[in-house]
């Protein structure tokens, strides 16, 4: 089976500062891949070069099969990877509709309709709870609503690949548990990648764990094999809190 | 932004339409003439909305795609001989070129940048058609000949010299541009164009490729603007440098602030207002850029929004 | 004459507007750098200044040179004071927000240019230098208060440089532009900064301005020209770089001098604008800045 997800000897480096150094990343369809690692090491710089946000100083990215590292973001966006933002990035100003209706009017960019417009915007809604507040501007909903309006926006790209940056940061015990279920449910038809701090959301979603530490990959692996890692634990686990 | 039936906001704009051509009627000679020529400059308004309130992109140098739409068609028949039809076209051509290319390379910039940019390449078209003198007739500007400004139609012609022949053009070409920008407004394109206002990483991370959305606005922004320069040459007759001052950028910025940024009637009301309170003002000064200059200052501190945008926000959400 | 003493002649007249053009645009750097303030209205208050310095100087009886001194310290102190107000009633209600100033700072440029008009009239005034002595060089004379503005710009230039990297008030300044949320955390007063620094960088205008009303004349709309090239310096400077804006000015000030002599003043505007826009476009941290942060 080919990688939907590869990159060969990728780096970014800030001046001196090797944010990311030489990463070399596979990820298998239908997985959900948790990328963890203390602040710094290296994990939104990874993802912004896969998502396009930002440019490599060097290596590649092949997404299912083609290069991809000099495509701009918006192309790779069509092309089915969705990024969710770290800093919740909703249009505080539109309705909740309206901030989900503008992916959607791109995934139906062949003869959409107004009834099929409203469809998908309410099917991704409702997918994560949020139908009852279609016509809220966006910017009156609660932080745990934003944070799952962001999710609603980028299952409404229909990804095959939906990258989620730290999700449950901030959110409440009750609403991580709602979280984790909504993610199962994406899984089946989006492969995930997800950038968590939280160590119990990690261990109960996540396929495999990829850990990262100044800018390289220091261990991968299934939760298991993670938890027992020691050198991981010297560098993360250890001094988590 | 309102889901609000269309047919609501097609009502409200069409009475609109309905309204001036009655006040046609019944205006008294002088306010007859300054309510053609507000029409024609509200089309101005309007494409500079276009940009500035849907957009969000804040250009300090629209007067060049005026310009570029009066002198287009102005020289046209001054310099070539050609006819109202082909010069209005050459016009509007003018400007959509200009647009394309000052797009190109102003999209590079952002926020105050761009602002600067766009009033330094406005700077530079006014300089050449102060130093293509010889052709554009310098500051002093030209005069459209009065039997150029005669449009044939097969038996009939239209002299676009006469008042009510000159009011009907300006409605026609300000009812089309209102009804043109209701409905990109409405569209799906205009709401990409808003969600790059309110968030342009956003929009690009949601796959819309941002950059040729701002460039395919300013085209249409410069072509408006163009329609109505080349529609004040051919109705009013003058061809001069003035028009592509400075001031002419700045004045559709304020006409748009004053009735409403990203509202559809916003430009029509600003530019209105605008020439009650100069008209009102002229028998105190006769500077009236002083009133232009503590406009601009009165709306950015205490009414941002603008008249239409105080209104929507207050009461009427349903509002384009 | 030959073409070396011509081109002497064109150099010295460069750079006496460098000198002048160096002050005037230290003045919009300053508040760009400090304020992230786009000043549109600076070519007014660079007007004020010479307007007032004519003011004051048709005032004051006697000698020359003592009006002409009257105006260098008053006229610039009252345009500071001026910038102060606009700066307290305008600019900080609007939160020092990039576009909404620049906005406000156009109803400036326009209230000050037509007041200007009402109460001083359309008419070019002239002030009369405070000393008239020229100096002879082998091929022609000239004016020594030309050189001395020459020498006056200079020292005004080395004694903001000087506050700003030796004093507190300059740490203060630089803190603020560095990073104004943790200045204001660190205790600094960094409303009272703004205003300050806005009131410095219409001053340094208006001195400008009463160096130069001698040999050029007090006009309305005298603003305009200056308010262009000190965009022109602080762009192809770097937008805040003190430095880059002085280097910037003498490039300006003596390539203006030296192609106004053999290029049409209009053409020559032409390619200057549009060379500036082009390295907007495509080198936004200017031709002596660096990457910015």
């Amino acid at each position: 089976m080919t990688p939907l997800l590869a990159t060969k000897g990728l780096s970014r480096h800030f001046g001196g500062l090797r944010a990311v150094d030489n990463v070399d990343f596979t990820l298998m369809p239908g997985e959900i891949r948790a990328v963890i690692g203390p602040n710094g090491a290296g994990k939104t710089t990874f993802v912004s070069m896969v998502s396009g946000r930002i440019q490599p100083s060097s290596g590649a990215i092949v997404f299912d099969g083609a290069d991809i590292t000099g495509m701009p973001a918006y192309v790779r966006v069509r092309q089915g990877i969705a990024y969710t933002f770290q800093i919740t990035s909703i249009y505080a100003n539109l309705s909740v509709y309206a901030n989900v209706a503008l992916p959607v009017q791109l995934t139906l960019r062949h003869g959409p309709s107004k009834s099929a417009i409203q469809a998908a915007v309410m099917t991704a809604l409702e997918r994560t709870g949020l139908a009852d507040r279609a016509h809220m501007p966006a910017g009156q909903l609660s932080y745990g609503h934003q944070r799952l309006l962001e999710v609603a926006m980028g299952l409404a790209l229909k990804p095959r690949l939906l990258i989620l940056d730290e999700p449950t940061q901030g959110l409440a015990d009750s609403e991580i548990d709602n979280f984790i279920v909504l993610v199962r449910d994406i899984a089946r038809s989006a492969t995930v990648l997800l950038i968590e701090h939280n160590m119990p959301v990690v261990m109960q979603l996540a396929d495999r764990i990829t850990v990262f530490n100044a800018g390289k990959i220091l261990a991968e692996g299934t939760p298991e094999a993670i938890r027992e890692n020691a050198a991981v634990q010297e560098a993360y686990l250890g001094t988590a809190p | 932004m309102s889901e609000a039936s269309p047919a609501k906001a097609y009502a409200l704009h069409l009475g609109v339409i309905a309204l001036l051509f009655a006040l046609s009627f019944v205006l008294p000679e002088y306010y007859h003439g300054l309510l053609a020529r507000i029409m024609v400059l509200a089309v101005f308004a309007m494409g500079y909305n276009m940009l500035f309130g849907y957009v969000g992109l804040l250009s300090l140098g629209h007067a060049m795609f005026f310009g570029a739409g009066l002198y287009g068609a102005g020289l046209a028949i001054i310099q070539l001989g050609w006819g109202v039809p082909l010069a209005f076209l050459v016009g509007i051509a003018c400007g959509a070129v200009l647009a394309l290319v000052i797009g190109l390379l102003a999209l590079r910039t952002t926020g105050v940048a761009f602002m600067i940019v766009t009033m330094m390449f406005a700077q530079v078209f006014s300089l050449l058609i102060l130093y293509f003198a010889t052709w554009t007739g310098g500051d002093q500007g030209q005069v459209v000949p009065q039997p150029a400004r005669v449009l044939n139609l097969g038996a009939t012609s239209l002299d676009l010299t006469d008042p009510t022949v000159r009011y009907m053009s300006a409605l026609l070409l300000f009812s089309l541009v209102l009804l043109v920008t209701l409905a990109i407004v409405r569209s799906r394109y205009g709401r990409v164009l808003v969600a790059i206002r309110e968030n342009e990483e956003r929009t690009k991370m949601l796959g819309y490729d941002t950059f040729s959305n701002k460039l395919m606005a300013v085209v249409v922004s410069g072509t408006i603007c163009a329609a109505s320069g080349a529609a004040y040459a051919l109705l009013f007759g003058y061809v001069g440098s003035s028009f592509a001052s400075v001031q002419y950028s700045i004045l559709p910025l304020l006409w748009v602030l004053l009735g409403g940024a990203a509202t559809t009637l916003g430009p029509l009301i600003g530019t209105v207002f605008m020439y009650y309170v100069i008209d009102v003002s002229s028998g105190y000064t006769s500077a009236y850029l002083l009133i232009v200059g503590i406009a601009l200052i009165l709306l950015v501190l205490f009414f941002p929004k603008g008249i239409l945008g105080t209104i929507r926000q207050r009461w009427l959400g349903w509002l384009p | 004459m030959h073409f070396g003493p011509h081109l002497l002649l064109a150099a010295l007249e460069g750079l006496v507007t460098s000198a002048v053009l160096a002050l005037t645009a230290l003045g919009l750097s300053l508040v760009f750098g400090v304020m992230r303030v786009v000043n549109v209205a600076h070519g007014e208050f660079f007007m004020l200044g010479a307007v007032l310095a004519w003011a004051i100087s048709t005032a004051i009886s006697g000698h020359p040179a003592v009006g002409f001194l009257a105006a260098l310290v008053i006229a610039p102190l009252i345009v500071g004071a001026i910038a102060l107000v606009a700066e307290r009633l305008v600019l900080r209600r609007l939160d020092y927000n990039p576009e909404a100033t620049i906005v406000a700072t156009i109803g400036m440029l326009y209230i000050i240019q037509q007041l200007a008009l009402t109460f001083y009239g359309p008419e070019a005034r002239p002030v009369e230098p405070p000393f008239s002595y020229r100096i002879l060089l082998p091929w022609f004379g000239y004016s020594g208060y030309k050189l001395s503005i020459i020498a006056a710009s200079a020292l005004l230039l080395i004694a903001t440089w000087l506050v700003l990297t030796r004093t507190r008030i300059g740490l203060i300044m630089r803190a603020t532009q560095y990073d104004s949320e943790t200045a204001q955390a660190f205790g600094i007063p960094v409303g009272r900064v703004y205003g300050g620094v806005f009131a410095l960088g219409a001053m340094l205008a208006a001195i400008a301005a009463v160096l130069i009303v001698p040999i050029s004349q007090a006009h309305y709309l005298m603003g305009q020209d200056p308010l262009l090239l000190s965009f022109i310096v602080v762009i192809i400077g770097g937008l805040g770089s003190l430095r880059g804006t002085v280097v910037a000015a003498v490039l300006i000030g003596l390539s203006d001098g030296i192609i106004s002599m053999f290029f049409s003043p209009t053409l020559a505007k032409i390619i200057a604008t549009l060379l500036v826009a082009m390295v907007l476009v495509f080198r936004p941290q200017g031709l002596f800045g660096t990457a910015s942060r």
